[in-house]
């Protein structure tokens, strides 16, 4: 136990004097690492704004089905029960001929000629059910399902839904779909740089310090007492670049704050993406660390598996 | 153990009282070139001091790297100190080789270490702790008559001092079995029996020492057992031996009818 320990603190110090020692080689590596990571900080950010920004847009559409005066409320809440029922729909909500006339006053707050000429008929306003959508795409279900006969004999008027306003959605939510995909290919391309270039750090330090390795290995040093070094070189690589990362970006958001007047740019809903950078500042600089961490300890063990092979062929 | 024939009992027997047990083993690099090391059969006692003999690329380095499992026998057993080299896994061979001290010809000193932690480093690797390590190593130094220069780098010391080191650190565990290849072979004659003498006194302590060289001066002067190595096979093996190059030649014509 007390040999484990003191090989584990050897392992550590080892491998931060020598990433003191081949400081050069660990700024390239870490260089890499940091323009890797802070990409895909800066695309987590861009893809949540997306969806907010689309998520917002699509909970403004419903659907309102209007009912008929002569429906009864056993009818409309075998109706509201059926809707409710269909995967399509996220949300439903029953408005009653008071309540329409209640929310329809209360829209028209300003204009009292008109609410006195509704007050002075009998309340003209259909019973209301207003139906969420789950995604953009789900309108046509819920429409098919109204249209029914069935359900169509109940309505007083053919449905209303948010269809002008369809087409720009659909654009939006397209257009910030490629992004998004841009976005995680840029990603992906960024990994693989990264993990290629530290993979070939490491290969170097270990190339200068092969004799080292060999030497070690004839005095009968275990694998993980050679590799250890190396990993927590790697690791500190990626300790370092997921705090300058996280740094970057923060200090992108506050130039930004204080030279941009505009709040949004283009589809880009900056002050959402700063909300979103705030609220979630550490939970995203754990995000970044495990990152780090994982790619320089993976590039690592991989590049040191080849020199630390016993050479063992069976003829 | 009760069940067993009779023979097997006696294997068991010769495994524990054999410190290096080589039963017809042979080594193969490369099928159209001939064996290496053809059936050689060997058995080494404990506190033995045995020097091996013979031409360059008669086959001796390929025993000793079979002894450090850094080959493979093609065919053959291989016993260590009790360990059964056929029995033995990739991940164990590191347990191994803290068993066995190794010397080599070109010291393997690693340069930008100070002599203390050379040999500290072979401590270092299996988990000793510093206090142990700062109570050992002096020791050990003081045995290979190096007192004194622990601060010294490897490039400020002489060839002889070097290997000394080397030795240092290959007995600092203290080892069963020390290994020296051509220990001397880089050395001249006053550094080289300074080498020499030092592993005559490990041995005296009761370390197994197998020892390869070139050199005629040396083998004379030791007069311990000699197995001489020609093309793979064991030519001689010859107690308190004393060697010139034509008696060795001898010897190998007579290995040859």
């Amino acid at each position: 136990m007390r040999a484990k320990f003191t090989t584990f603190s050897r392992i550590i110090r080892t491998g931060m004097v020598n990433f003191v020692r081949n400081m050069w080689l660990a700024i390239a590596a870490m260089a890499i690492m940091i323009v890797t990571l802070t990409i895909i900080l800066f695309s987590v950010i861009v893809n949540a704004t997306f969806s907010n920004t689309v998520q917002q847009i699509t909970n403004k559409i419903d659907v309102s089905v209007y009912l008929k005066d002569s429906v009864t409320p056993a009818q409309s809440q075998s109706l509201v029960g059926q809707l409710k029922s269909l995967p399509a729909v996220q949300h439903v909500r029953y408005l009653s001929k008071e309540d329409a006339l209640k929310q329809y006053e209360a829209q028209n707050v300003g204009n009292t000629q008109l609410l006195q000429a509704i007050n002075e008929t009998d309340n003209p306003l259909p019973a209301t059910i207003k139906i969420k959508p789950r995604t953009l795409n789900d309108i046509d279900q819920i429409r098919a399902f109204i249209e029914k006969p069935d359900t169509a004999k109940l309505q007083s008027d053919p449905a209303s839904d948010s269809g002008d306003r369809r087409e720009a959605i659909a654009k939006i939510t397209h257009a910030t779909n490629i992004l998004r995909r841009v976005g995680a290919g840029a990603v992906v391309v960024f990994a693989v740089i990264s993990v290629l270039i530290i993979f070939n750090t490491i290969q170097m330090a270990i190339f200068n310090r092969r004799d080292e390795l060999q030497i070690m290995r004839l005095l009968g040093a275990s694998t993980s007492y050679i590799r250890g070094p190396f990993v927590v070189e790697t690791i500190i690589y990626g300790i370092f670049s997921a705090i300058i990362s996280v740094l970057i970006i923060n200090a992108v958001f506050v130039t930004a704050s204080s030279s941009l007047q505009a709040t949004s740019f283009g589809l880009l809903d900056i002050s959402y993406s700063q909300s979103f950078f705030e609220n979630r500042y550490w939970e995203l600089l754990l995000i970044q660390l495990a990152l780090g961490i994982f790619i320089g300890a993976a590039s690592s063990i991989i590049a040191t598996r080849r020199y630390l092979k016993f050479k063992t062929p069976k003829r | 153990m009760y069940y067993q024939p009779v023979w097997r009992l006696a294997k068991h027997i010769v495994i524990i009282v054999l410190m290096i047990l080589l039963d017809r083993v042979t080594k193969t690099y490369n099928k159209n070139l001939g064996p290496a090391l053809d059936r050689v059969s060997l058995h080494v006692e404990p506190k033995e001091f045995v020097i091996i003999v013979g031409q360059s690329g008669a086959g001796k380095s390929t025993l000793l790297k079979l002894l450090t499992r850094e080959e493979r026998p093609t065919s053959g057993k291989i016993i260590v100190g009790g360990i059964d080299y056929d029995k033995l896994r990739d991940r164990d061979i590191p347990l191994l080789r803290r068993k066995i001290g190794v010397v080599f010809q070109d010291f393997k000193l690693l340069p930008n270490r100070t002599v203390f932690e050379n040999v500290a480093f072979a401590l270092e690797i299996v988990g000793v702790s510093t206090k142990e390590i700062n109570n050992t190593v002096p020791k050990v130094l003081d045995i290979v008559n190096l007192k004194g220069k622990e601060k010294r780098m490897p490039m400020e010391l002489s060839g002889g001092e070097r290997q000394r080191v080397a030795i240092a650190r290959a007995i600092v565990r203290q080892p069963k079995v020390l290994i020296a290849d051509e220990p001397t072979g880089n050395l001249d004659p006053k550094h080289a029996w300074d080498v020499i003498k030092v592993l005559e006194k490990i041995n005296k302590y009761g370390t197994t020492v197998l020892l390869t060289t070139h050199n005629q001066e040396v083998v004379n002067r030791l007069r311990r057992r000699v197995v001489t190595i020609d093309h793979g096979r064991i030519a001689s093996d010859k107690a308190r031996a004393n060697y010139t190059s034509a008696t060795i030649a001898v010897d190998i014509a007579a290995a040859k009818k």
